[in-house]
């Protein structure tokens, strides 16, 4: 009975290929606006928090500007911060800038960045050949530095730099490591933005005894568990609401991950509102649909007067036109989710991201699609369910 | 005489036409028996079709009491009504009313969808009623490539699919030629040999005289008559 009843409304449907493609057409559209929006927004999003998780999550970063009495953080207050539960490390940054040389060739303004042991425990492919920095080099100070492939070419051109001498604002130093290029750097150094190709780094604690300044003014906290970085940062508050006397603007707390939520909030949104105009598309389409099913119930009225006088019951009858609604719509569906993963893997290649099928959006499609198919196919099979017999046989 | 399948008392049909009341069916009375084969005879406008329509269960009277199967009918619902046409009538209209997309197999196979009876038994069944009526190499054509004569056989052996206590027939030969038309009347004659009982409706007394026993309808009255009354009132 129900496999007459699809088998029924599979022909119908091949009876009339030109009409209905063409009103399939409004679901089609409608689905692969949806199906495209979907996956290509949540690819950006999964590309974005890709990113950040790499660069920056788990990681809170401080800015301290300090007030006239205490400039910045001491040693002692980063003893304090490094102190506070969860929180695995920290690394202080320090920039100046200075000139370098070796042999007479000499390089301006380079900017000279301090880091501590733990910045390169935390970025572990930073340093390509060579060696990191380690507990040692900070308690003694030690006069060494990483130097990337720009400083390597220009000031140790067709030489190995490890272990060789180079100048830095007049004191000798030995270069101890060459960075990696490649490696992801960290985003708040992307964010610092040097904008200078030389990049040289040294041990924080040698580079304040050289800068002549006695605190550090920016600083990273690594938090061991990324569910507690709430409780770190009102921890880190704490300690520096005490060190500098709760004056108000003399640091600033940035939580990577508070920024993402705010990002992907953003994306959500931007989901919703063009899964909302895409589907004024979709209510199109069921209206076409519903179009279509009520010129099909009038065209076959004497049609459904013979089943009803051979025997059917008013339900059957209902049944075949909705089931004949259900199938336009979800081949339009199905057509739409087709075309819509096509735009959305092409559009994919075309930003340069990777192309993830997302499983909301094949749900969405198929289910709204199957929904139209239901609501604006109940009205039709019902007013064909109802058709008096009599007049249904005469209207032949 | 054998038993009672039918039995109608006093059936009015009142049909409302804007503010004005129409009486189309006043008091009829009447009983069919088994293996009987009765002609309807009225002219158009008689009444002979709302007849037919509440014979047949697709109209329900305005009042009397319609006895088919042991039922009332005007107390039943649409899916009982439903149930009623699909297992006790078989209908014959003038114009075959055949589906013009399905083969003469699948057309007499529709009753026996609607009883939900399995596509292999369907299948069967179709094709002994379709040999019956002496259509056995014309199974798979369409209504299209059949002949008008053809044609209502297709759609008699569909009346026959479920095996129905009544027999309806509304102008069987009404779209037919003389000749096609008198063949299927012989059709008619033979099923009723068989045992069928068999209501026609028509207009055409010579068409009537097939009947074994003939009633009138005129005006919404019933008059019981032979065929000579007929012949001598026409």
């Amino acid at each position: 009975m129900f496999s007459e009843s699809i088998k029924m409304s599979w022909q119908n449907i091949l009876n009339n290929k030109m009409r209905s493609f063409l009103t399939t057409l409004g679901i089609i559209i409608g689905v692969t606006a949806i199906i495209s929006l979907i996956t290509i927004v949540q690819g950006l999003q999964a590309e974005i928090t890709g990113r950040f998780a790499e660069l920056g999550a788990g990681k809170i970063a401080v800015q301290a500007y300090g007030t006239p009495l205490k400039q910045g953080l001491s040693d002692n207050d980063i003893e304090n911060i490094s102190r506070i539960e969860n929180v695995a490390g920290v690394s202080p940054n320090l920039t100046f800038i200075s000139s370098v040389a070796r042999d007479g060739e000499v390089l301006e303004n380079v900017h000279i960045e301090g880091k501590n042991h733990t910045f390169f425990r935390y970025n572990p492919n930073l340093v390509s050949r060579g060696r990191a920095f380690n507990i040692l080099d900070m308690e003694s100070k030690n006069k060494i530095c990483i130097i990337n492939q720009a400083v390597a070419q220009k000031l140790f051109f067709g030489e190995d730099p490890v272990g060789r001498k180079m100048q830095i604002g007049g004191t000798t130093y030995e270069v101890k490591g060459i960075l990696n290029e490649d490696a992801t750097s960290d985003v708040m150094s992307l964010m610092a933005g040097t904008g200078s190709d030389y990049r040289i780094i040294i041990p924080y604690t040698t580079a304040m005894g050289m800068a002549g300044i006695g605190s550090v003014s920016s600083l990273e906290i690594y938090v061991s568990d990324t569910d507690k970085t709430d409780e770190v940062i009102d921890e880190t508050e704490l300690v520096l609401n005490q060190t500098f006397n709760f004056k108000d603007g003399s640091y600033r707390i940035i939580n990577l991950d508070s920024l993402l939520e705010t990002m992907n909030t953003m994306n959500d949104m931007m989901t919703a509102v063009l899964a909302g105009i895409a589907s004024i598309a979709l209510l199109v389409g069921g209206i076409g649909i519903m179009n279509m099913m009520l010129v099909s119930v009038s065209e076959r009225t004497s049609e459904i007067g013979l089943r009803k006088a051979l025997g059917a019951e008013p339900v059957s009858i209902q049944v075949q036109f909705l089931i004949e609604s259900i199938f336009l719509s979800l081949l339009g569906g199905f057509l739409g989710l087709i075309l819509g993963l096509l735009i959305s893997w092409v559009a994919c290649i075309a930003i340069g991201m990777a192309f993830r099928i997302s499983y909301l959006a094949i749900f969405l499609g198929v289910g709204f699609s199957a929904a139209v198919g239901i609501i604006f196919g109940w009205a039709p099979a019902r007013k064909a369910s109802m058709l008096n017999p009599i007049d249904a046989l005469r209207s032949l | 005489m054998g038993k009672e399948i039918l039995s109608m008392r006093d059936i009015v049909k009142v049909y409302q036409i804007g503010d004005e009341e129409q009486t189309v069916l006043k008091g009829i009375s009447l009983t069919v028996y088994e293996g009987e084969f009765i002609s309807v005879l009225g002219p158009s406008g008689s009444g002979k079709s709302t007849l037919m329509n509440i014979i047949g269960c697709l109209d329900i009277p305005t009042s009397g009491t319609y006895i088919l199967g042991g039922r009332n009918i005007p107390e039943l619902d649409q899916k009982q009504l439903a149930r009623i046409r699909n297992r006790e009538i078989g209908f014959v209209f003038q114009s075959f009313q055949l589906l013009p997309r399905l083969t003469a197999l699948e057309n007499v196979e529709l009753p026996l969808i609607y009883a939900r009876v399995s596509p292999s038994k369907r299948r069967k069944r179709a094709e002994e009623l379709l040999i019956r009526v002496g259509l056995e190499d014309k199974m798979y054509h369409r209504p299209n490539q059949l002949s008008g004569g053809q044609q209502q056989r297709v759609a008699i052996a569909r009346a026959l699919a479920n095996n129905p206590t009544l027999l309806l027939a509304d102008e069987p030969t009404g779209s037919l030629d003389q000749k096609t038309g008198k063949q299927v009347m012989e059709l008619f004659r033979e099923l009723n040999n068989e045992g069928h009982t068999i209501i026609m409706i028509t207009h055409d007394p010579n068409i009537a005289k097939y009947a074994r026993r003939i009633v009138k309808i005129l005006d919404g009255s019933l008059i019981e008559g032979t065929e000579d009354d007929v012949f001598r009132e026409h």
